[in-house]
């Protein structure tokens, strides 16, 4: 089967910087896909170039799902069924819970009409565990309230693909544990997951295999033991020689 | 479903009413009050999907105004085309007008593109001014003829009264059903982060290039019939600044965004001018009181009349439209 995502050779330069090098992997079918690297190593803005944000780049070609993807404009990514969240969440502030998951239902992969995407809408608040919340006003949410908006909006697209940029970032331990396991029920129906992460644990336990990024360039790609034992990446982001054991241990 | 909205209903009540107070006793001057209201509410509700929809701020609206009036005074006048077909032409040839602009002026955003439209009010006047077919400075007259058709001068207003009541009545309900709709969602994820709506899949330029094209159908509309009545236009009061502005300021007073927001606001900013410039003392201070007002709706009350009782009742949200 071919894969999902198919990244080859991407680059992206803003001015003298280059932000993303040469960077080319593959994402296979219902898997979950791990990124991460130090800071300002560029996941973001290889996400960005994904779903189209910066439109025409550089170098590279990506495909999604037998098409290609280069440089089409983000509306289109997500009808074609690549959903993402935002590493700095960026609420419909003004809007209801429920109305915010219906944008993304009512625009995403299926193109649904107001009312079964409200249906929907409802059915994916409940699955996040957010259907108390529906009628709320989006910037009344705490932190991880709008973390889970982030990944609610995203799945209501009924995705093939979630981009998950940072959603365990800022939580506190019960709820990176419920999030944990959100991510695991999103894969268990099918969703492959590409997700960009700091919380080594979290990201060694969830992922099938993890690319490594550094100054933009990528370091490593494999499962998740190999990557921590790799040497390039304990000098460029690890930095403890015996991660990988601690990492490896289930909580 | 539209028909199920108590806001529909109220919006047939209140143009009935409209149309059945002045007809009672054949009150002329009631009538010529009411009609600056219905154009106030016309202007405002269609910038309201703009600003209060979209999140775009349009300093230039009343372009769409005059340049209705100006095609409709031109058709009837010169062409001697019947005023329904002349008034609608107005609005398709201005909507298309608009698309083209939009296209242009709406990539860009926030201060910018309020800039840009006042760029686009004051190069439309100047273009009119030294168009030669448009009469130039001096505008252009309606011949007494072009109310023939329509039995004379007396009957031809009140047709023309009923026409407009009839367009304001439409623009409410365009705004009710944009608001109600998908493609009113859309809208509404736009104002909020257009950014983020574009990551979930809302084509914003598109979206954005339609609702500027048919804010501005009906006011050309209504221009065209507003010129008709007036008799006379030139390009000082067709493409006015203060009314752009004014508009804008109804809007802040009813509350942007809602549908009778917009309505309330136009008709008690219309209520207050009529009532400052009748009143001996206080009309040369017309515009100061009506800044002031703007200040103090601004500081204390943001989200004008309707977002001070969205706040004091939180359940009205979704009872009033």
């Amino acid at each position: 089967m071919t894969p999902l995502l198919e990244v080859r050779g991407v680059s992206k330069r803003f001015g003298g910087l280059l932000a993303v090098s040469n960077v080319s992997f593959n994402l296979n079918r219902g898997e979950i896909l791990g990124l991460i690297g130090p800071n300002g190593a560029g996941k973001t803005t290889l996400f960005n170039v994904v779903n189209g944000v910066y439109g025409q780049i550089e170098e590279g070609s990506i495909s999604f799902d037998g098409h290609d993807i280069t440089g089409i404009s983000p509306h289109k990514v997500v009808h074609l069924g690549l959903a993402r969240t935002h590493q700095i969440v960026q609420p419909l502030n003004d809007m209801s819970v429920l109305d915010n998951v219906t944008v993304g239902a009512c625009f995403g992969r299926e193109y649904l009409s107001l009312s079964a995407a409200r249906a929907v809408a409802r059915q994916v608040l409940e699955q996040v565990g957010m259907e108390s919340r529906a009628s709320l006003v989006a910037r009344s949410l705490t932190i991880a309230g709008k973390k889970r908006l982030e990944v609610a909006r995203a799945l209501a697209a009924n995705p093939k693909l979630l981009l998950l940029d940072e959603v365990l970032a800022g939580l506190n331990p019960t709820e990176i544990a419920q999030m944990i396991e959100l991510v695991r029920s999103i894969r268990d129906r099918g969703v492959s997951v590409f997700m960009i992460e700091h919380l080594m644990q979290a990201v060694m336990n969830l992922s099938d295999r993890i690319v490594v990024l550094s100054f933009g360039q990528k370091l490593a790609e494999g499962p998740p033991e190999k990557v921590a034992r790799d040497p390039l990446v304990i000098e460029a982001y690890l930095g403890d020689p015996n991660i990988a054991e601690r990492l490896m241990e289930k909580n | 479903m539209i028909l199920r909205r108590p806001s529909f209903w109220l919006i047939l009540i209140v143009s009935a009413s409209f149309i059945y107070l002045p007809l009672r006793g054949q009150n002329v001057p009631l009538r010529e009050d009411l009609i600056l209201v219905a154009v106030a509410i016309i202007l405002a509700s269609n910038l309201n999907l703009m600003i209060g929809y979209t999140g775009y701020v349009n300093f230039g609206h009343i372009v769409f105004y005059g340049l209705g009036g100006y095609i409709g005074l031109y058709l009837t006048t010169v062409r001697g085309w019947n005023l329904v077909l002349a008034a609608l032409t107005a609005g398709v040839a201005v909507s298309f007008l608009a698309l083209l602009f939009g296209l242009g002026i709406l990539r860009l955003r926030g201060a910018y593109f309020a800039l840009a439209t006042i760029g686009v009010l004051q190069a439309v006047q100047a273009f009119v001014m030294n168009f030669d077919p448009w009469g130039r400075s001096t505008g252009m007259y309606l011949s007494f003829t072009s109310y023939q058709p329509w039995g004379g001068a007396t009957r031809a207003l009140w047709i023309d009264y009923y026409l407009i009541i009839g367009i304001m009545a439409l623009s409410l309900i365009l705004s009710l059903g944009i608001k109600i709709s998908k493609f009113g969602l859309g809208l509404f994820a736009i104002r909020e982060n257009e950014d983020a709506a574009a990551v979930l899949g809302v084509n914003t330029t598109l979206f954005k290039a339609i609702i500027y094209s048919v804010s501005a159908f009906l006011p050309a509309v209504a221009g065209a019939l507003m010129f008709f009545k007036n008799g006379m236009i030139d390009p000082f009061v067709a493409f006015e600044f203060m009314l752009s502005l004014e508009g804008i300021v109804m809007l802040m007073l009813g509350g942007q965004g809602s549908v009778t927001g917009a309505a309330l606001g136009a008709g008690m900013y219309e209520w207050l001018r009529s009532f400052l410039l009748t009143s001996p003392k206080l009309s040369d201070f017309q515009l100061v009181i009506a800044g002031g007002l703007l200040l103090v709706v601004v500081l204390f009350a943001p989200g004008g009349l309707i977002g001070w009782v969205y706040r004091l009742v939180p359940r009205s949200r979704g009872v009033i439209e």
